[in-house]
This record gives C-alpha cells, structure tokens and sequence, in this order.
C-alpha cells in the first residue's frame, strides 16, 4: 500500500483538519467527527443532517453549505457514523423547525440513523429520514439489504437544500427527498478495487481484460465479472441497467462521478459516449456534472447517476449553492 | 455456578485479546464479501471497553455490560457497533443490579440480547449474519445447562457449537449486509459477523472455566 497518510488510524481526522484548513466558512468538530456551516441557517429553517463512512470524499462533508447540508458526520473508512455522532450533529443544527437526515441504504448507516432519531425524539427535536436507494445493480428484493444508496445523495442534498433554504416546512421538505430519492438511478462499473488504508491491500484485483460491473462504493465486488471494451460499450452498460429499470424520459440532471482514481479525460470521454445513448431513450440532459463527486477512496471507475426533472425541481437545483464542492450563484 | 462481575469483565477482556489477535482474520473475511474493515472497527470498539473497564469500573453485571455496550455503540461505527452494542445492552436490562447470575439467568438474558438483534437488525435465522451464530449457541448453552452441565461446561460446550454454528454460515446466501449485495457470489465464504460472534463466546467459556477452576 502507498498512500499519502501518516497512519491508517489517523487518516479521517487527518482529512478533517485540512478540510478545516482549507474552508473557513465551515466549522469542524474534530472529536465528533462532524462538519457543520461556520454560518448557521436562521430559526425556524429546515435542517439538513448526512453523512456516512469516509473514503467517498467530497460526499459528505463537501456538501455542507449555503443550499446544501447543514451538517455531516464523518464515519471511520466505509463505516457509517455511530448514533451518538448523528444525535449530537442533529441536536445541533435544529432551529426549531426539525431536521431531514438523508441516508444512504446500508445497513450500518440505517441503523446509526434510525437509533439516533429515535433519541432525537426523545430530546423533543423532530426528525424525518429519507434512505437513496438508488444502485440499479442490486437486484432489490426481500432477500437482500436492498439498493444501495450512491450519487443521487448528491443531487437530493442540493435540491432539497434548496427548498429548505427558501422556508419549506420539515413534511414537504421530506416530500420532496422521497420523491428524488424514488426518480433517481445510478450504476458503476470498477477497473479495478479499493484500497482500504485498515486493510492495506485491494479489496479485488482485476486482469488488463476485466471490469466489475455494477460495483457500489465501499470496494466491494460488483454483480458481475465482465469483460473489458471501448467507451461506447462501456457506456451502454452502464445505461441500459437505468433505462431497464423505468427510468423517467424528458429533462434530467445527470452526474458522471469517478470513484476516486480516474482521470477527468476518461470521464468527459466516457461523457461522450453516454449522451447519445440517454438521448435515444428520450432522456435529455439539461445540467451535467462529471468529477469526483461520490468516490470509494482509490477505485478506478465511474459511477453514472440520472435524476429525471421537472422546471421546479430544476429551479431548486439552479438556485444559489456555496460548499466546497458545488459552488455557484452566489457572490 | 453463577456468573460474577469479575468473570463477566474478564469475558469482555478475553474478547477484546481474541478480537485483537484475529483482526486480520476478521477483516480477511469482511474483504471477500464486504468491505474489510470487521476487524479493524470491532478492535477499536473492544479496545475502547478494555480502557473503560479499567478506568471506570462497575459494581454490578448490568452496569458493566451497559457500559460496554453504550461504548461499542459509539466507537464502533457501522452495523457491528450497533448490533453487538444492542445484544449487550439487552442482557444488561436483563441482568440489572445483580452481581451475580445463575446459568438460567444468564441463558434468559442472551436469548433477550438475540430478541433485540434480531429486531434492531431486521435479521432472521438463515440470512447469513450473527443470528446464525447467536440462536444455535443459545440453544446448545440451554440444553447443556438443563440436561445438568455446570455453566462453565455448558459454555463449553456452546463455544464448540458457535464454531459449527460459524462455519455454517459458509453456505449461506446472504440476505442482510453488504454481503447480500453480492447475491450467489456470497455462498463459500463464512460470515465475519458469524466469526466474531463465535470468539464472543469462545471468550465466554474461558472466562467461565477460570473462574470454575478458581473456585474449587
């Protein structure tokens, strides 16, 4: 293993403090492990409360900001945050008007969320959940976890970041998350495993010949061994699982994120490729995000998320965002 | 024999040794169908305990289980700090101010931590996970103990049947967890959840037999 960390124990705060470093307007905790807006939202907003298991950087402390969340709590490497972390980020955001946490489907991350809520409504502080449910790869049936949560986190962190800037109230603001969560679709494909810096070695190796097809975010194998090909082939596999499973046509928000060790000129070339191939199926992107938006520490890879919208939805996405890792609108 | 608050610190450091010795194991077998880091976040947890033990400890069995279960909660991160914090958590209630716990007592209150696994993880009995290891190990501590076994030998006993109960697991489908993810592919490879379960009571039996063997 080569890493540029100075241990495997010290590597999330490590990356905490120069998060710290490196963006004044946030504020972070460091023994919580939780990032919040230097800048709290006024009284009687909507709070936004996410976070998850490091190594997917910017997910989720590069959404916290103006438009987007108002905290993340930062789990070890691929873990999710503990209940007690979430609880205390929760009590701390509330401005009275209650608080949306927005969870990726894994196990540990359900259960952390649902134990802090149910404390939360202990302490008075009403919570709603949304779980992203969004891998098309898993075959979603009751003899599994369930989809996994990956990209439309991003996009339903801004668009309900939005509505809870501009004064919704916690029943529609969770209205709106389910609906995204529900209109979303994702599906990734891996070069190649993840280094955990625990584990210090890939968590699968792959031939010069070989893709995983249909892999989640933590390094896990995906669906299926497939072999490599050109782009374009690449592409139609990773659209045609979105379009199979009854994916809305008309406008869509589509984000193309690498999973943390591809370059930006596979991803625009891989772009390339998946544009056409959405615009048969009547899916027409109106804004595009390609980068590292939701990685798994240094896979190589990419991860195609779809989000169909409509001219309000598209409004709240276009409205004013200033975190880290969205930025625009805003002077 | 009874279970003491000095045998039941000694069972939660002798699981925290095994956790520590078998990290890479645990993590080895996280990494063929999960996301390698059992080992690694199970040992932080224990080693977490371990330090409260000694700074803090309790007076009764209850309070030194819920202790270690709140801790594991907030230093484990991920399902396995949950669920292993909720198992004792639940025999800790169960357990309450006593300072000692007959074999029935003991018996009761693990079969109210498997309840509250079971619940919290939405977890039955075949879906691959610390259930498979959990319920058939309860079972063969209560048949040892009512067909007239000590504890000490029952927990003997039950820490053979978490082995087989582990090594079940292998042929299994996984149905929770990450694991599930993987569908078919998760078949041939033992739960890591299932082997830590099965050293939780390995720890249990040797704790037992020390304390069997300093009382005669």
């Amino acid at each position: 293993m080569k890493k540029l960390i100075s241990s495997p124990e010290s590597v999330v705060v490590d990356a905490l403090r120069g998060m710290a470093a490196a963006h004044p307007e946030l504020s972070v905790d460091l023994t919580r492990r939780i990032v919040y807006r230097a800048q709290p939202k006024e009284h009687g907003t909507v709070a936004l409360v996410s976070g998850g298991g490091s190594g997917h950087e910017p997910l989720h402390a590069g959404f916290v900001g103006f438009g987007m969340l108002d905290a993340a709590c930062a789990g070890a490497v691929f873990t999710s945050p503990t209940p007690d972390q979430v609880l205390a980020a929760t009590r701390a955001v509330d401005r009275g008007a209650g608080v949306l946490h927005i969870v990726k489907n894994y196990t540990g991350d359900v259960l952390s969320f649902e134990l802090a809520a149910e404390l939360a409504a202990e302490a008075r502080i009403e919570v709603r959940t949304v779980v992203v449910a969004d891998d098309v790869a898993v075959t979603d049936s009751l003899y599994t976890a369930g989809r996994r949560g990956t990209g439309t986190t991003v996009l339903l962190e801004r668009i309900v970041g939005a509505a809870a800037e501009q004064g919704f109230d916690l029943d529609e603001v969770h209205a709106l998350a389910e609906r995204i969560a529900a209109a979303g679709r994702s599906m990734g494909i891996a070069l190649g495993g993840a280094t955990v810096p625990a584990a210090g070695r890939p968590t699968f190796t792959l031939g010069d010949d070989e893709i995983e097809w249909g892999v989640g975010i933590h390094g896990e194998p995906g669906r299926e061994r497939q072999p490599m090909g050109p782009a374009p082939d690449l592409a139609a596999r990773l659209v045609q699982p979105l379009v199979g499973d009854g994916l809305g046509t008309g406008d869509a928000i589509v984000m193309l994120s690498g999973l943390g060790a591809t370059p930006l000129i596979e991803l625009y070339g891989m772009l390339a490729a998946i544009t056409p191939l959405l615009e048969q199926h009547g899916v027409r992107p109106v804004r595009v995000l390609v980068g590292d938006y939701v990685t798994s520490l240094d896979m190589a890879g990419c991860l195609l998320t779809v989000l169909p919208v409509d001219a309000e939805l598209l409004s709240y996405w276009d409205s004013p965002v200033d975190t880290p890792a969205l930025r625009w609108g805003r002077s | 024999m009874t279970l003491t608050v000095a045998a039941t610190n000694d069972w939660l450091r002798r699981f925290a040794r095994s956790v520590d010795d078998n990290e890479q194991l645990l993590t080895d077998l996280d990494a063929a169908i999960g996301d390698a880091d059992h080992g690694s976040n199970l040992r932080r947890g224990m080693l977490a305990v371990v330090e409260q033990l000694a700074t803090e400890p309790a007076i009764t069995i209850g309070d030194t289980l819920r202790g270690a279960g709140m801790t594991l909660i907030s230093t484990v991160g991920g399902a396995s700090g949950v669920l292993f914090g909720t198992l004792l958590l639940r025999m800790a209630t169960l357990t309450g101010e006593r300072t000692t716990a007959t074999a029935t007592e003991v018996i009761a209150a693990l079969r109210d931590g498997l309840e509250g696994v079971r619940t919290r993880g939405h977890a039955e009995l075949g879906d691959k996970t610390m259930v498979d290891v959990l319920a058939p190990t309860i079972d063969a501590l209560d048949a040892a103990v009512t067909s007239g076994a000590s504890l000490a030998d029952a927990a003997s006993t039950a820490a053979i049947a978490a082995q087989a109960a582990r090594d079940a697991t292998t042929a299994l489908v996984a149905r929770k967890g990450r694991a599930s993810y993987l569908g078919d592919r998760s078949i041939g490879h033992v739960d890591p959840g299932a082997a830590s379960t099965a050293l939780l009571f390995a720890a249990l039996a040797g704790a037992l037999a020390e304390a069997a063997a300093v009382d005669a």
